[in-house]
């Protein structure tokens, strides 16, 4: 659906040239939920914004349902860029328009007759709960109230992809959660394809499908979410998921024994796998630290455990043998 | 009464209230016609916009402020035959409305560049991204956002011209402030003067009370 080769984007500024992109090269499928993260100054804004070319790359293409962006005349990109949905951290809705002008207003643009503006605009804020809200202005409503104006209006043309600049980073987390579900959903009943900017991992977790970990303009790692956060290989993605949780380092705990990360994933996260193969092997472990969570709704569990008084190697390799990942803490 | 307001010829007045209004309102009408685009291209040609471009902005911006820092009082002589050219005549109400407008649409159109500097960025970039052309997002996004800022810079302007036509006197076009400057301050006729002062400050009063309100009306913060 998006395919970006190449992509590379430089500022030039009186400090000298700085290179935000550098030969991005990523594919999104139809319909899957793609997230980017990475620190600010990363190049996510910049990325997301190639997309649609509010940004122009220096080099490389960008083809978004089978069309190369990159190559389109100005008339050509603005149609183009009517199937290409966008919300931003700051909302950026109209505050001289009422709600219901906000959402009509890519329509508006586009010079469609009023009686189907109507009908469509109606539709929409029924649809995101927004309906008694129709004739407030944006400046009324809160920031969850107005984001949700701002994915009505994104979707007003009936585009394909939707692109999500920072869309919850302005919100508090009880707002995120239910955006979050908003775009789940949407993702799931219209088979919108999403590509979400972020530096906050649980917004990776929680909706996406794959994620691209994005480090001085490169994209560093890449992957199904659920690999990338459970067996992360490059330092800068260890290093952003490291953040959430408490600096702890198990190395120092004061146990003896053999460490060892053990990862459950699916079913057998609710399987006591665990406590069966140490009853078997004859070993003792403990726990040093752990997470049972979930991950765009496969549930996981991650345990760092020190195994003693007994065979530990045997019980790695049971552990294995029962589709347990394990490595070493 | 009659002895408090000896040298007060009423109908004097009136006519010079009239003359005022119509200088006023016509110099207003071509401001605004003016100075709106004139500001809309200031904004758009500046650095980081949507149709950047430093030439086009360092020569308005040169001429703007050119225009500017002529004293209004020169600027009504210094255009005579540019006067004469458009209205046919350099005397009058119709002589003073090109002088007028020459001098309050670059104030005016600095002051619309400056309401459309305040829009959010993120506003243009939301229309851009929802397929609006340059023009669109002009007029159906940034005017209507910046809509409080250009009528209160309207009101500022009217201000302002009430108090430019007081000079247009020197080209015959009368008004108010020419009946102050000529039988109020030189014959002394401090009665005049104080009359015609009054109804000046009711008419930059009535000014910024609508401007106000037109204000508040369009404003949705």
């Amino acid at each position: 659906m998006i395919r970006l080769e190449g992509v590379t984007k430089r500022f030039r500024s009186a400090a000298g040239e700085r290179v935000a992109l550098d030969g991005v090269d990523l594919t999104v499928a139809a319909g899957q939920v793609f997230g980017v993260v990475g620190r600010s100054g990363a190049g996510k804004s910049t990325l997301i914004r190639t997309i649609n070319l509010l940004e122009r790359p220096d080099e490389g293409r960008v083809t978004v349902d089978g069309e190369e962006i990159t190559a389109l005349a100005p008339a050509e990109l603005r149609a183009a860029r009517r199937r290409i949905g966008m919300i931003f951290q700051h909302f950026n809705l109209l505050n001289a328009k009422t709600i219901a002008e906000n959402v009509a207003f890519p329509l508006r643009l586009e010079g469609r007759p009023g009686a189907e503006v109507d009908r469509r605009v109606a539709e929409l804020l029924e649809r995101l709960g927004l309906t008694e809200h129709a004739r407030k202005h944006p400046a009324q409503l809160s920031g969850g109230q107005k984001q949700r104006v701002g994915i009505a209006r994104a979707l007003a043309t009936g585009p394909k992809v939707l692109l999500c600049d920072e869309a919850t980073s302005a919100l508090d987390p009880e707002t995120t959660d239910d955006i979050l579900n908003l775009l789940d959903q949407l993702n799931r009943e219209l088979g919108l394809t999403i590509v979400l900017i972020t530096h906050q991992m649980e917004v990776v977790r929680r909706v996406c499908d794959r994620v691209a970990v994005l480090k001085d303009g490169r994209v560093v790692e890449e992957g199904a979410t659920a690999d990338v956060f459970l067996h992360p290989k490059h330092p800068a993605t260890q290093a952003m998921l490291a953040e959430g949780e408490e600096a702890f380092d198990v190395t120092l705990a004061p146990v003896g024994g053999r460490l060892a990360k053990l990862t459950f994933r699916g079913g057998s996260t609710y399987e006591p796998e665990l406590s069966r193969v140490a009853r078997s092997v004859g070993v003792d472990y403990s726990i040093l630290s752990g997470r049972i969570s979930r991950i765009r709704g496969e549930p996981y569990g991650q345990l760092v455990v020190a195994f003693t008084g007994g065979d530990a190697e045997a019980a790695v390799a049971q552990l294995s043998a029962r589709g347990v990942v394990v490595e070493a803490a | 009464m009659g002895a408090l307001f000896a040298n007060i010829d009423w109908l004097e007045i009136a006519r010079a209230s009239r003359d005022t209004l119509l200088m006023l309102g016509g110099s207003m009408v071509l401001t605004v016609l003016f100075g709106v685009p004139l500001g809309v291209l200031l904004y758009l040609s500046g650095r980081g916009r949507l149709a950047a471009n430093p030439v086009l902005n360092a020569g308005l911006s040169l001429v703007v402020n050119i225009l500017r820092s002529v004293p209004f009082i020169i600027l009504l002589i210094v255009m005579l035959p540019v006067t004469v050219m458009l209205v046919g005549t350099s005397l009058g109400v119709a002589g003073a409305i090109p002088p007028l407008v020459v001098g309050a649409a670059p104030f005016y159109a600095r002051l619309v560049e400056t309401a459309l500097r305040e829009v959010d960025k993120g506003v243009v970039e939301a229309t851009q991204a929802m397929g609006g052309s340059t023009f669109q997002i002009v007029t159906r996004a940034l005017l209507p956002e910046a809509m409080p800022g250009v009528i209160a810079g309207a009101t500022v302007t009217a201000i302002a011209l009430v108090s430019y036509t007081a000079m247009a006197g020197v080209v015959g076009a009368g008004g108010l402030g020419d009946l102050a400057i000529r039988f109020g301050y030189q014959r002394f006729q401090t009665d005049v003067m104080v009359v015609t002062v009054v109804l000046l400050l009711l008419l930059v009063q009535a000014l910024q009370m609508l401007g106000d309100r037109l204000v508040a009306a369009v404003s949705h913060r």
